[in-house]
Order: C-alpha cells, then sequence, then structure tokens
C-alpha cells in the first residue's frame, strides 16, 4: 500500500485504504486498499464469500456492516461519515444484487422523490410530474424498458431481469458519480445480460467512475473495465488489466488464492 | 457501523411514533355543563335544554331503563380500568347567544373564539375563508356551533345540519329513522348513546338528488371530564348519492375520556352513501397516560334496491378504538363497502372491523383493512360476513393486512363467516408483514430521507383504502400518518 499523494487525493473518485469490516460479528474485510479516478471502470472479482457485497453495502452505508479500521474518501471526503441517503445524494448509486419491492409505492413515486431529494440537496429546482415523466421516458430507452414499469409497485412482480434493467433504468435517471454494480449479471439471461451492459455503457462517461462487482467473467465481455481486481479474504489479492478476467474464467479462483499477494 | 451511520430502521420508527399530537391544545371558554353523573333527572336536563320533544324525552328514557340492566361487553381484544360513569359529565356547551337548543343564526352569533378554534385545527368557518366545495358542520364538546352552505344546500332540498335541530325541526323524520339502523337496545355502548346524546350531524338527501358537495363534520371535545355522545343521522332517498366526511381531534389531558358515538344511515332504491371518517382523538402520551376511549357504533343499512354504503376509515387517534362500521345489506343487489386503515402506535389499542349482513338476493360486499403497528401498540381486525338464507348469489371479498414496524407490537386478526345460503362465494386474504430494513435501505439508497422512508412505505400499505377517500381528505390522512404531502395516492 503507498500512501496517496495529495494530488492523487484530489482527483480520485474513490479512495479506500486499509478498510476493514465486520458483518455478523466476523471479519469479512481485512486491510482493502482501491483507487478509482474519474472516468474509469474498475471490476472487482473473487469466489463467494470473499467479501464483494460486503464492500458494496459498506460504501452504500447500509446498517449491519461494522467498519473496524480503514478509511474510505470519495471526492476527498470521509465516506464513513455520511449517512446512506447523504452518500446517495452526494452521487453514490447502489445497484442491488436483490432489489427490494415496495407494495403501493409505484415506481414512478419513488425515483421522482429520490431525484427531487437529490436536486434538492444540489440546490438545483425540483422536478415536476410532467418533466419528470419526460426524463424517464428517455432513460428508460437505455435498457428497453417499457413506460407501464413507471407505474408498477417498486419491483413488484417484475422477472429478475427486469429488476436488474430497473436498477439501470434509475442510475440513468439518477445520473450519479460513483456507481456500484453489486452482482448486476446475476440471474440474468444473455439477452437481458446484453441490454443491460449496453445501458451501463451508454452511461460511462468522463466524470463517472463505476465499479462493477461480479463472480462471472461474461458481464466484463460486454462492459470492458479498465482494471480487474481480484478480491479474496477480504483484501485485494491481484489487479490487472481487462484482460486478467479472461484468464480468471479459464484459470479459475484457486489459482489466484494460491498465487502470492500483490 | 450503526452510529456512522446514521439512524436504523427502529430509531427511524421510534421518531414517527414519538411525534407530538398537535391538536392538543385547549380553548378558554365559558362552558355550560350539567352535574356529574347520571341518573334520569339530568336525561330530563339535557333534553330540557336542547327543548326537545316529549317523544325524544321517552326514547332516551326508554334507553336509560335499558342500560341499566346491560353489562359493559368485555369480549373487545382492549384493556382498560372499568369506567365510572358516574364520574363523568354527560353535558358540555360553550355558551352562546340565542334560546337554549337553537343554534346560532349565524356566524356573528357565534364565540370568536370558537371560530379561532376551528381556524387552528384547520377547519374555517368564516364565509371568506371556508372550504369550496364542503359543508362543515362545527360541533364542539355536546352542540353544534356551526354549519356553513346551509342555505345553498337547502335550495335543493338538502337538510344538513345540527342533530338537535334537526329534532325540532323535522320530528317526523327523526321518529321515522332514528333507532331504525341501531335500535335503542342495541349495546352497551349505544344504549347509553341513545340515553344522553347531546348533539351530532342530520343530513336528508332528497329523491333523486345528488349532493353537489361534500358534507362534513369535525367534533372537537375540549371540555374536560366529559363524555361525548354524538348522534348522527344520514339519509338518502331514492336515488340521491352523498358523500359524507368527519373529522375529530380532542386536547391532550392526563385523564381518558369516553366518547360514544352512534352514526345511523339509511340507502333507500339506487341510493348511495359514502362516509368517510379521519378519527384522530387524542391518543394519550407516550407512556399511554389519557388518551380518548373510542366506543363507536355505526352501521348502515342498504334498505333499496341497488343501494349503496361505502365506510372508509382511517384510525390514527385514541387510547383505544373499538368501531365496527357495518353495513345491513337488505335491498336485492345493494353493496356494501369497508375500507380501513387503522394505526396503533405508543400503548394505543383498536379493535376494530365490520359486519357485513346479507339480507337481499345479489348483494355484494367488499372488506379492505390495513393495520399499522408500532410501539406498544395492538391492533385487531374483527369481522363478521354473514350470508341469511334469503341471500342468494351473495358475494364477499375480505383482505385483511397487517404491517408490523418494531417488535413490541401486536397484530391479531378475527374473521367470522356465517353462510346459510349455499350459493354465496366468499373469499378471504390475509398478510402480515414487517417494514423491512432492506426497504428503507433502498429507499435512503435512493437519496430519500428515512422519515420519508417509513411514509412512502406505509403510504403504500394503505394506498388501497386512502384512494378511496375524497381528495381534500386523503391528504389529511396522509399527513395523518406521518407521510408527505406529495402522496402518491390516485
Amino acid at each position: 500500500m503507498t500512501p496517496a499523494t495529495a494530488t492523487e487525493k484530489k482527483t480520485a473518485m474513490l479512495e479506500i485504504r486499509d478498510l476493514r469490516a465486520n458483518a455478523g460479528g466476523k471479519e469479512i474485510l481485512k486491510g482493502l486498499d482501491l483507487t478509482i479516478r474519474p472516468g474509469e471502470v474498475h471490476a472487482i472479482m473473487g469466489p463467494n464469500g470473499s467479501g464483494k457485497s460486503t464492500l458494496a453495502h459498506v460504501l452504500a452505508g447500509r446498517a449491519g456492516f461494522e467498519v473496524t479500521g480503514g478509511e474510505v474518501f470519495y471526492q476527498g471526503r470521509n465516506l464513513l461519515e455520511m449517512a446512506p441517503e447523504e452518500r446517495a445524494r452526494e452521487g453514490v448509486f447502489l445497484a442491488f444484487q436483490y432489489p427490494v419491492e415496495i407494495p403501493g409505492v409505484s415506481n414512478l413515486y419513488l425515483l421522482k422523490s429520490g431525484l427531487n431529494a437529490v436536486r434538492r440537496h444540489r440546490g438545483e429546482p425540483e422536478v415536476d410530474a410532467m418533466e419528470f415523466l419526460a426524463l424517464a421516458r428517455e432513460r428508460m430507452k437505455l435498457v428497453a424498458m417499457d413506460e407501464s414499469f413507471l407505474h408498477r409497485a417498486v419491483n413488484e412482480g417484475f422477472s429478475g431481469g427486469e429488476k436488474k434493467r430497473n436498477e439501470i433504468f434509475q442510475m440513468a435517471v439518477l445520473d450519479p458519480k460513483l456507481a456500484i454494480l453489486d452482482e448486476t449479471d446475476s440471474g440474468l439471461d444473455i439477452d437481458a445480460l446484453r441490454i443491460v451492459a449496453e445501458g451501463v455503457n451508454a452511461l460511462r462517461s468522463p466524470q463517472r467512475a463505476m465499479l462493477v462487482i461480479t463472480h462471472y467473467q461474461r458481464l466484463l465481455d460486454y462492459i470492458i473495465p479498465d482494471a480487474v481486481h481480484v478480491l479474496s479474504g477480504g483484501r485485494i489479492v491481484l489487479s490487472g488489466p481487462a484482460e486478467l478476467a479472461r484468464e480468471l474464467e479459464s484459470r479459475g479462483y484457486a489459482w489466484v488464492e494460491t498465487s502470492p499477494a500483490q | 457501523m450503526d452510529d456512522q451511520n446514521g439512524m436504523t430502521s427502529s430509531d427511524t420508527l421510534q421518531k414517527i411514533a414519538d411525534q407530538e399530537y398537535r391538536w392538543g391544545f385547549v380553548t378558554d371558554i365559558e362552558a355550560e355543563t350539567v352535574p356529574r353523573g347520571l341518573n334520569e333527572d339530568i336525561i330530563r336536563m339535557i333534553s330540557a335544554k336542547k327543548n326537545e320533544p316529549e317523544f325524544m324525552l321517552q326514547w332516551r328514557l326508554k334507553a336509560y331503563r335499558h342500560w341499566l340492566t346491560m353489562q359493559e361487553p368485555a369480549w373487545a381484544n382492549v384493556h382498560y380500568p372499568k369506567i365510572d360513569y358516574q364520574d363523568i359529565i354527560y353535558y358540555s356547551a360553550p355558551r352562546q347567544k340565542g334560546a337554549a337548543g337553537d343554534g346560532p343564526k349565524s356566524l356573528d352569533e357565534v364565540d370568536p373564539e370558537l371560530l379561532r378554534t376551528y381556524e387552528k385545527l384547520g377547519i374555517p368557518l368564516s364565509e371568506q375563508k371556508r372550504l369550496a366545495g364542503v359543508a362543515v358542520d362545527a360541533v364542539f364538546d355536546s352542540v353544534s356551533v356551526a354549519t356553513t352552505f346551509r342555505d345553498k344546500l337547502a335550495e335543493m332540498g338538502i337538510i344538513f345540519g345540527a342533530f338537535s335541530e334537526a329534532v325540532q325541526k323535522h320530528p317526523e323524520l327523526i321518529k321515522k329513522y332514528l333507532g331504525s339502523v341501531v335500535p335503542y337496545n342495541d349495546n352497551f355502548f349505544a344504549t347509553l348513546n341513545s340515553a344522553v346524546f347531546t348533539d351530532g350531524s342530520f343530513a336528508y338527501i332528497p329523491k333523486g338528488v345528488r349532493c353537489p358537495m361534500e358534507l362534513s363534520t369535525y367534533f372537537r371535545i375540549n371540555a374536560a371530564d366529559t363524555g361525548q355522545f354524538e348522534r348522527t343521522l344520514i339519509i338518502a332517498e331514492e336515488g340521491a348519492s352523498v358523500s359524507y366526511l368527519e373529522g375529530c381531534t380532542a386536547p391532550r389531558r392526563d385523564n381518558n375520556q369516553l366518547h360514544a358515538a352512534v352514526v345511523e344511515l339509511v340507502a333507500l332504491d339506487d341510493a348511495t352513501i359514502k362516509y368517510s371518517t379521519v378519527q384522530n382523538w387524542y391518543p394519550g402520551d407516550k407512556n399511554g397516560k389519557g388518551g380518548i376511549y373510542n366506543f363507536v357504533t355505526k352501521r348502515g343499512k342498504c334498505a333499496g334496491k341497488r343501494s349503496k354504503i361505502s365506510w372508509t376509515q382511517v384510525e390514527t387517534g385514541s387510547a383505544i378504538t373499538w368501531k365496527y362500521p357495518s353495513c345491513v345489506l337488505l335491498g336485492d343487489d345493494s353493496v356494501g363497502e369497508f375500507y380501513s386503515v387503522a394505526m396503533t402506535n405508543n400503548y394505543q389499542q383498536a379493535d376494530t372491523g365490520t359486519k357485513m349482513i346479507h339480507i337481499g338476493r345479489n348483494t355484494r360486499s367488499t372488506i379492505i383493512s390495513k393495520g399499522i403497528s408500532a410501539g406498544h401498540g395492538q391492533n385487531t381486525y374483527r369481522g363478521l360476513v354473514k350470508i341469511q338464507k334469503g341471500a342468494t348469489n351473495a358475494r364477499n371479498y375480505s383482505q385483511c393486512d397487517s404491517l408490523l414496524m418494531g417488535d413490541q407490537c401486536g397484530a391479531h386478526t378475527f374473521p367470522y363467516v356465517e353462510v346459510k345460503n349455499s350459493s354465496s362465494r366468499l373469499e378471504h386474504e390475509a398478510s402480515t408483514s414487517k417494514i423491512g430494513e432492506d426497504q428503507l435501505f433502498y429507499c435512503r439508497q435512493r437519496g430519500i430521507s428515512d422519515e420519508d422512508a417509513v411514509s412512502m412505505i406505509v403510504n403504500g400499505f394503505c394506498k388501497t383504502v386512502l384512494r378511496e377517500l375524497p381528495m381534500e381528505f386523503a391528504v389529511e390522512a396522509q399527513k395523518l400518518l406521518g407521510l408527505s404531502l406529495e402522496g402518491s395516492v390516485g
């Protein structure tokens, strides 16, 4: 681990230093380091239980995960001090592995409330129903969603693929600076995977950073990352270019786990 | 990481449960009361104050004598210390100009302090400020103090105003319909009400008239140690329709106060009555001290063919709620509906539901009940669907959902079914769920504050009921449920 210099700190979107975290009383993250700059897409791969989802939840601020050491800076600010909604308003977005159903609350209402909370936070005027609808209609095209989804209860009765597309649609509306995609490919067939990946690619921009968490390499055939990190035993044990993902696919995680870290 | 994270879901729920009751102020006004306690002299005194005709007094006394033979019911799933019925003041009225039993002729005669009270409650009564499209009858303790839009309604033959006034001006209607749905000997609290009721609203919609505005009564308990016993009677003649709303609040006091009202609805052929309640009596403090005992009998009779009665209630107040707005489906093809949201916080208890009595052929009923329990609240749904022998092709659909917040509260469901006709079809669905930490986190991750997230989830849970409320009330109800103004109703 090399300490970040002042200039790096300024330009980094996300800087994680020696992060340690417990879940359910058990240490899951054991000194994780990662720096992502604006415009970069980083992939985190790793076997089940390596701490991938814990990392996503800690970054989003979910209760039940205890940070026991280390630091996380988001645009130079201490992310860990911020409440979950504040993180969201500051531009941190988590695409959930298991999107949650909220009966009786329309997708439209949830998302409009979220967008307006973000806009208030930024000092921007709130959007009204018509403006929101216009924006939503445009962004839905990114993931080939039908307008009827706006009026359905949040994720209720959605298929696995619809839920994941809905996450990317929400991301497109909220326009985050740091997007964390937690196993967005899980449970998707190849067509749905392609749609979701195309949506994500359309949202890549020089101002936005992405952290793509996945178990399988196949998502990274569509979303080509700038860097791939292998998480094992709560630490990043190997980092490399996009090609690393393919190598992992062919050689398996066991290869990494037995190789020396860094 | 809870401390770095801000609130956990249980903190949020606690915060919402701890919200102050905003209607707990007391109006300082000179009141005219009767002595504490109950006997025939008190009843005669109340009747005299109201300048009632003899038939009314005799009806009261008949009820009182019967009440003396009755036992307070103990079957409800609620617990409270024994009520001393001799320690209650049965009549309290703000002193006002004009003769006894006569309501004020105009708002000029109403004490400005009373007008200010209603303004503070968000119910302005004065000409300039009153709510457009809603006629309001304002009942303060034992009397109706003002009714708006009376003249406009009278042009269409609609009678709307104080019950006590109707007793004098329309005795033939009162004689015909009073007790026709809830008889004087119906149950302990209804019988007590029949003996001592003081005021309430009366509405009569003549044949073929669709009431052009919402009729509304705003009940306010102000005086200490009094009981409120109002009586409401609504009659919709053939082909008439009306939408009626009631709201209620009371000051914050450490002792419990009894509210035992009776509401009777009569719908003749092709008539429709929609009755909506937002009940927000003082619920007691967070330790369960004080609050209103809300023991109410509400029943509608679909007397005519194709008539329809629809009850919608949002019950957020009262220390104890005991009420079962019901429908007697007498006329062929008549329809009964019951939509309910009952919320109990802190130490509140609610035992509420409905009875749908199918007597006529092709009668249909729908029951949608949503119970929300937080804090140490106990919430019981109790319902009866009864299909009588002659009720060929009767239909019922019942849905009872419970939402729990935290782990100290309770939800209970007692659905009773009695079927005496094999051609009927009944469906019952029930569910119990908890506001999930995952739901809250999902909302917060989208930038929504924890409080707004709880509101949103509760609102979503109640949506099928809230959308039955008239628009103005839907907004009010959402606020009461701790919800944001910008609701997702509709």
